[in-house]
Parts: structure tokens; sequence; C-alpha cells
């Protein structure tokens, strides 16, 4: 799922973004007990989730929402990030800007973030700073402050960040058109970053109805990870945010998506383009959409086909073949959605008809794995190195925060986090080569090329 | 191993922000390990998961040494230390490394060549043995160069149109003209190209010695086991090279000119810079504090302030120091629609002025060191962060108690320091200015220079 973050800085250029995005999905949990959370739910319904890692005397303070782009109003695209921006600005205490400014005086560093599926806020800092982030994070859940004067020049800010990410950007406005023709009917068809012509449409009423609507504790998560323990965490969780009264959400949509019947194709060529790109995607289950159990047959699978340079694509299309410069594949169950079960080439230069061979070259690979299906080595392997992943993933103190928050803000439980070691461990051959015959085989799919306009060599 | 080249690219200035950016902290105890060996490296115990972490430079490593003509050697060996050593080819190695779940990975800098080790525990030994093939025995084999070569040149490729990465490798050179630091790390298309197996098996041999290593350890390791695996690892390395490349110190330039590179995009890339100062430069506390205030602190700073949030010009503006040893900088970027980019400068042009003429507030000042003290520790969030963190101290020769003393370098900053390093420093009429776009109301002062040569 990709994220967009308010903020920039030398270090959260969008380039960096994605490699943060890559980061979290890579690095799912494993082995056992993980994470150990401690878990509770304050009185009006606002979940809350402590990890301790005593490491370093510094926690990370998340507030989740369960409110994406895929809730917006039809013709509203981009609000929800267009709101993530405005939590920045003023309440009732705070004057625009005061918010940052508390955070950088007390040695904290933050952030916030819009998927598809929920929009995030964070603090890091040290651990005896927590009750002041408290105090202002749940200020802003409820009192915040609008009016056309703050959401102005902010909406130019946003509109420069879609150029910086999409404008400038072949690649990304060709990964806009794919979303756009892949997904028939559910909201993830739409940018979470807004049309442009929507962004400008954007009124202080559709914002702050937005607000009054969805940001309330019984729509929030809250994830403290670091140099804490659950029962320092309690009595400040009730003080700061558990006075703030819940409200019924509105109803929201259990967006279906119909069956692809047709295959597409989706080009764009760029004159900016020097280097060819292939891709091609099938609708595939996550977590909390159509079949469930197969996601952790499919997780082994990607990394099967992409965990390395030792991976059937890699190996098969770059080392043997030499017909691309890199290939591979990917999934993400963390979804509320529709996932999409992908597959890449980007073809070897100085080739003659080098975009068709490694496409050629690809679909000979999902034929065979159609036909032959996996290995017992491979899955053995596999499994090895996803649950080696949950391990590293202790290393960091922000890294379990992320996990546990996206995953309980797309509707997951703790336990299933807690449990993915276990889950993948019991995954079989006839799981994975189940998973591949459900999603691929007789499937329609979306192939997607970016093509340099000169004329391909 | 390069796999998804292109998509995960990083700019050369974020490697140099993770050195720049230590502060200090507490809770953390460095010890000095030396092995029976002679090999030195600093260490933090931490038991509380099964990981070692282990990160290591070799100062001159990096692309500063290559010779002219042959700009990427650095940068390409290092992409190949892990594709087949000893009796394993690449397969072979990394396929070992898959199956233990090993994480080994090697990247050039300008300066230095750095290598990342994270190991579960449980498979330290079999760790130790492939990192000491991929640095003493390396292949090297004609497949895997070829197959670097080409992911590199993709890279490459894909580097030439986009604005980021343009306006960056122009503006060095703008910079530093013929210096080595004007070269991109990873070389040309006519440079890369031009390198062959035996320069990198030379780079391998000469460039990788004893006398160049620094190390870090981070992990459930005690000092006894880490200096077994020390001189496990490295004790085979060269002792010292007869001949290293004597890098000069750069001039970078200070001409103040606009250059502009026409390209299709409603958003202009403007980058904008001047000569800096060293780490071990007197005013480096100093200018690293004015430099917060002034744009490197995120979402605090003057250049946030006045242009994002007060004006909605861009989404991402700043400045950045950069203390290289040979050709330190401090430079910023914005991005904004072409027909933003003057006011945008003028806005960045009249903070570098009003820091120069009227320095910070006492307040800012407060505020800065509360910032920079207080977010040290956040720099440590994982063991390899650590590791990472104890190289950049031996690297800059900060000594073993650094972390304890930082804090008073800060706070002993007043405001005066803050303007005495602001007048040596920001020189608003002699930025040397690169905007790559279709900038309005703007003409070049100077003619592009030319990359690919």
């Amino acid at each position: 799922m990709r994220l967009f973050s308010r903020k920039t800085t030398p270090v959260f250029t969008p380039f960096i973004m994605g490699v943060l995005v890559l980061t979290i999905s890579f690095l799912s949990p494993a082995r056992g007990a993980i994470f150990n959370p401690e878990v509770f739910t304050l009185k009006n319904g606002m979940q809350v989730v402590v990890v301790s890692n005593h490491r370093v005397p510094v926690v990370t303070h998340m507030v989740w929402y369960k409110v994406g782009a895929m809730d917006e109003p039809p013709g509203k695209s981009g609000l929800a990030h267009y709101f993530e921006h405005l939590m920045f600005k003023g309440t009732d205490t705070l004057k625009p800007g005061d918010f940052s400014k508390i955070v950088a005086a007390n040695g904290g560093r933050e952030n916030a973030f819009t998927s598809q599926d929920y929009t995030g806020y964070y603090q890091s800092v040290a651990a005896d700073r927590l009750a002041l982030m408290m105090k202002i994070e749940a200020n802003r859940m409820t009192r915040l402050v609008l009016t056309d004067d703050v959401i102005k020049p902010e909406r130019q800010v946003i509109l420069e960040e879609r150029s910086s990410r999409t404008g400038n950007n072949p690649a990304a406005q060709l990964s806009e058109q794919i979303s756009t023709a892949l997904y028939m009917n559910h909201p993830y068809r739409i940018p979470i970053i807004g049309w442009a012509h929507e962004i400008e449409g954007l009124t202080l009423t559709d914002l702050t109805t937005f607000y009054r609507q969805w940001y309330r504790p019984n729509n929030a998560i809250l994830v403290v990870s670091g140099d804490i323990t659950a029962a320092q965490v309690r009595p400040l969780a009730e003080k700061y945010y558990g006075v703030i009264p819940a409200k019924p959400l509105p109803k929201r949509i259990d967006w279906q998506e119909p069956p692809l019947l047709t295959d597409r194709r989706v080009t764009l060529t760029h004159d900016r383009v020097r280097q060819p790109a292939w891709s091609r995607r099938y609708l595939a289950p996550s977590a909390l959409y159509g079949n469930v159990t197969l996601t952790y047959p499919l997780q082994v699978l990607a990394e099967i086909l992409s965990g390395g340079a030792t991976s059937r694509l890699y190996k098969a299309l770059v080392v043997e073949e030499k017909i691309a410069a890199s290939a591979g594949a990917w999934y993400d169950s963390h979804a509320r959605g529709p996932s999409i079960f992908g597959f890449y080439v980007s073809p070897a230069p100085d080739k003659q008809n080098s975009v068709k061979t490694a496409e050629q070259g690809v679909i000979a690979q999902i034929d065979k794995l159609i036909a032959d299906g996996v290995t017992d080595v491979e899955v053995k392997k596999a499994i090895i190195r996803l649950q080696a992943s949950a391990i590293y993933a202790r290393d960091s103190y922000r890294t379990p925060a992320h996990i546990l928050g996206s995953a309980l803000a797309i509707g997951m439980s703790v336990s299933a986090v807690e449990a993915w070691p276990e889950r993948i461990g019991a995954v079989t051959r006839a799981d994975v080569n189940k998973a591949v015959a459900a999603i691929f085989k007789d499937k329609r799919s979306l192939t997607a090329l970016l093509l340099p306009k000169r004329k391909s060599k | 191993m390069m796999r998804s080249i292109g998509f995960n690219f990083i700019a050369p200035i974020f490697l140099a922000t993770l050195l720049l950016w230590m502060q200090p902290a507490a809770a953390v105890e460095v010890e000095r390990v030396m092995s029976p060996g002679g090999i030195e490296a600093w260490l933090v115990r931490d038991s509380s998961i099964p990981i070692t972490a282990l990160e290591f430079s070799f100062r001159d490593g990096g692309s500063t040494g290559d010779p002219k003509g042959k700009a990427g050697i650095a940068n390409m060996a290092s992409s190949l230390l892990d594709e087949g050593a000893g009796a394993l080819d690449s397969q072979a190695f990394q396929g070992q490394l898959e199956d233990h779940a090993i994480r080994l990975s090697f990247a050039a800098g300008l300066e230095t060549l750095r290598g990342s080790l994270k190991t579960l525990s449980q498979n330290r030994h079999k760790a130790v043995g492939l990192l000491r093939l991929a640095l003493t025995q390396p292949r090297f084999d004609s497949d895997a160069v070829a197959r670097i070569r080409q992911q590199i040149k993709v890279g490459l490729m894909r580097s030439e149109t986009n604005p980021n990465s343009r306006a960056s490798r122009i503006w060095r050179r703008a910079m530093f003209d013929d210096h080595p630091n004007g070269r991109p790390v990873s070389g040309t298309l006519a440079s890369l190209a031009a390198i062959t197996a035996e320069d990198l098996k030379h780079f391998a041999a000469t460039r990788m010695t004893k006398d160049k290593l620094i190390i870090g350890a981070v992990g459930d390791i005690n000092a006894k086991d880490l200096a077994t695996l020390l001189d496990d690892v490295f004790s085979a390395l060269p002792k010292s090279t007869a001949k290293t490349p004597e890098i000069a110190i750069a001039s970078p330039r200070a001409q103040g000119n606009v250059y502009i590179v026409p390209m299709d995009i409603p958003q202009s890339v403007v980058l904008f810079g001047q000569p800096g100062l060293q780490r071990n430069d007197p005013d480096y506390y100093p200018a690293y504090v004015m430099n917060y205030i002034l744009g490197g602190g995120g979402f605090a700073s003057r250049l946030y302030n006045e242009v994002r949030e007060k004006r909605g010009l861009v989404y991402s503006v700043y400045s950045h120091l950069n203390t290289m040893k040979t050709g330190p900088l401090i430079s910023g970027g914005l991005a904004t629609r072409n027909n933003q980019v003057v006011d945008a400068l003028a806005l960045v042009r009249a903070e570098w002025a009003k820091m120069r003429t009227q320095g910070v507030t006492s307040d800012e000042l407060k505020r800065a060191k509360q910032h920079l003290n207080g977010a040290f520790p956040l720099r440590m969030s994982s063991t390899s962060s650590i590791a990472r963190m104890l190289v950049g101290m031996q690297y800059e020769n900060l000594g073993i108690d650094y972390l304890d003393r930082r804090a008073g370098f800060i706070n002993k900053i007043k405001q005066t320091d803050i303007t005495r390093a602001a007048k040596r420093l920001l020189d608003p009429d002699n930025l040397t200015v690169v905007i790559v776009g279709n900038p309005e109301k703007i003409k070049p002062t100077a003619k592009t220079p030319n990359i690919d040569r």
C-alpha cells in the first residue's frame, strides 16, 4: 500500500518514502512470540497497543485512524490526505505551527501518512516526553480549528506534492492509470493524493465534515513502542484519550470488485522514459478481502519468486536467460480491499526486442508456475527467510509500532499478527499450489508498459 | 548485489546525512575491542534480541579515488563483492546468504566503501565466513560483472531524465568541475563501459586494507567473541597498500551562477548552495545549529515556515550541511511549479541574508539545542544504525566518549557563534543554483556543464 506523507525533509524525499514503505511491508512479523504486545481498550472504544523495547530511552507514539482515501465521498478524492496535512494547523489551544514547534523543541521527530485504508500520525521522542505528545495528539483529535485562511496555502502545498510525486514522474503517472484500469469498482482505483481537479474543488465544509465523522477515539488505535510498559501507558492514555467521547461512525461501504472478465493492457509512452518497464497484476485476496486463507501461501509464493538473487524470477530471467536487468514479484496482504499479486521486469538494455523478450520470459515463468507448481525445498527456504524477518522486525523500536498499527487499522487482530510466523510455518507446497491455481489459472490480468517515446532498441 | 535499481534511488546527500546528524545520547555504553590480530572495533552490547550487526568502512574507499575516465569503479566493485567469492559463484554465495537469512551489503560513497552485515546470532559463524570470503576472495566472474554493469547502466539511464538526480549531478559538477567530487559515484555511461574486471580486482586488492578499516558492532556478542570474529573476518586483508590515491582537497566554486536545464515538467527542481566547512572545523557546531534553524530542522525551520507553511509554494524545501573532507558544502533544495521559481528562490536568498545579518534569536537557539540534544537517541533506531554511528564516530575522530560529550558542544553555542558561522558560510549573492524544468522569468547566467564527460 502506498503511503503519502505530509512532510518532507532531506530524509523524507518522495524517493525515500518508497523505501520506507517497502521496508514496512517486507518486515512482516515472525516466529513464535514476535512483539509480545500488551493490549487494552479504553472505555470510549480506543484500542491501545504497547510494545516494550528498552534498548534506548525513546518511544514512538502513534495514533492510527481507521479512515483512508477509500472512505472519501464520490468526487472528493484527496480529502483524507488533504485533511491529514491540516492536522498540523491550530486547535482551540494551539496556534497553527505550534504542534510541530512543540515536538521539535522537545527533541521529537514526527510525521504523518495517508493510505487507501488508514491515516496515521506519529512522534518519536524521549520516553519522558510521552505525556506531552499524548496531550497534544489527543487535543487535535477533536479540537482542530479550520478556516479558509488555514486551508488555502496548504492546498497549494498538496498540489506541489502531487507534481513532485506524479506530474514530474512518468512511472507514477502510469501507476495511477493502472489502478483506474485494474479496479473497476473499488475505490482503490482512485489515487490517494486525489485527482488535481478534485483537490482544487475541496471545500472547508468537506474537510470539517470528514473530520467530525471519522476522527473519534472509537475509530482510532493508539500504539506506543519503545522504552515503556503498558502499566505506564494506561493512566496516561486514560487521562488524555479516555476523556474524549465516542460517537457513532458513518456506515462504511462494503466495496466488492466484480469479476474481471477481460485482460487489460495499459501503455504509457513518454519522452522522459529512457528504460522501459513491464509489469503484470492479478487481483488477489488480502487479510480482509476474499479468500483470506490464501494470503499466507501467497506470501510464501512471493518469497519464492522474488526473495533474493536465487529466487525464481531473478535467477531465471536475469542470471540465466540474461533477458532482464531486474525481475521480481510482489504481494502485500495488509489491505482492507482486494490486493494485487504482481510481476515486474526491467528488460536488458542493448538487446533487440528487449521488451517483448522480457515479457515472454515472465509469462513463461507464470505458465510454468501454473503447470508445475513450486517445490518442497522452495517452500522450506522461503519459510526460513520469512520467519527470520520477524526477528529482524523486533530490532527497531519503530517497526513493531508500524506493523501492529497498520494491521489493527485495517481490522486484523493482534493475535493474527502474533501468529504470523506460525501460520507462515504451516504453509505447505500443496497450499501454495492451490493459491497459484486460484489466482492465476485462467484468470484475467492487467499488463502495463512504460516505454520510451523514441523506438525501443 | 543490486536488484531493483532505479526504484530505490537514494540521493548521495542522504547517505551523508546519516553521518552528519549524530547527536549525543545516553544509555548505551561503547567498548573498545582489540583483537589478538590487532584489529579494533567499537562495540555496544545488546542482548535483547538474538541479532548481531556489524558495520564497517574503508577510508578513501569511495568514488573520489576512482581514476579519471573510470568513474564508478568503487561503486561497481561494491556491488560485486557479494556476487561470488572463493569457491562459491554468485548463485552459490547468494544462496548461502539467503538460506541463513543473512543480510550482507556493500555500498560505495564519495569517500568511503561501506559494508553492512546483520545476522541472527545462531548463524553468526556462517555469516562471518561469507563476509571474509567477500572481502578477501571476491571473484569478479565475467558473468556477474556483465550483469552488474547492466544494472548500473539501467540506473544511469533512468537518472538521465529524472529531474532530481539530473539536478544533483549538474549541481555537483558546477561546484567541483573536474575534481572527483563532481563525478557521480556510479560514474557515467562512458566511464562505466571503460571499467574492466582487472580494474575491479585491483580495487579489491588495494583499497580494502586494514589500515583504512573502521568497525562498529552491536548486538548480543561479548568483547571476547567479537575479538575472535574480527580476526576471522578481517585478518586476511592486506595490511596497507604501497600506493594509495592522493585525493586533493577541492575548492568548491562560489561563483553565483544560475544554470538552467530545460525539461518539460510542470514543476521545476531547484538546488542551491556554496562551500561549507569540515567536521573538525572550530565553527562546525555553530554551523550545525545554524543549519538546523535555517532549513535542516524539517518542520520547524525558517525555510519550511517561509516557503511552505506561509505561502504554500513548495512541498519540500530544506538546507543541508555536508562535511565531506575533500569538499564540504552547505546546500539546499526545493521544487515548485515553473512560474513560482523566482519567488521561491528570492525567499531562499532572503533567508540566507537574514541569517547572515541578524543571526538567530535566543528563543530559536534554545529550541534548537533542545531539539538537537533530545532527538539524538532517536538515531539509534536499530542495531545497524547504532553500529553505523560507531563507525561515524571513528571516521570523524570524535573519541569513544563522544556520546557523553556531544551535548556539551551544542550547549555552549552562543548567538554570536552562529552569526560568525553564518557570515562565514552564507553568501546569498554567490549561491550556485541549478534549475531543472521550464522556470519562468529567469535566465541562466552560465552554460550548463556537460556531466557525461
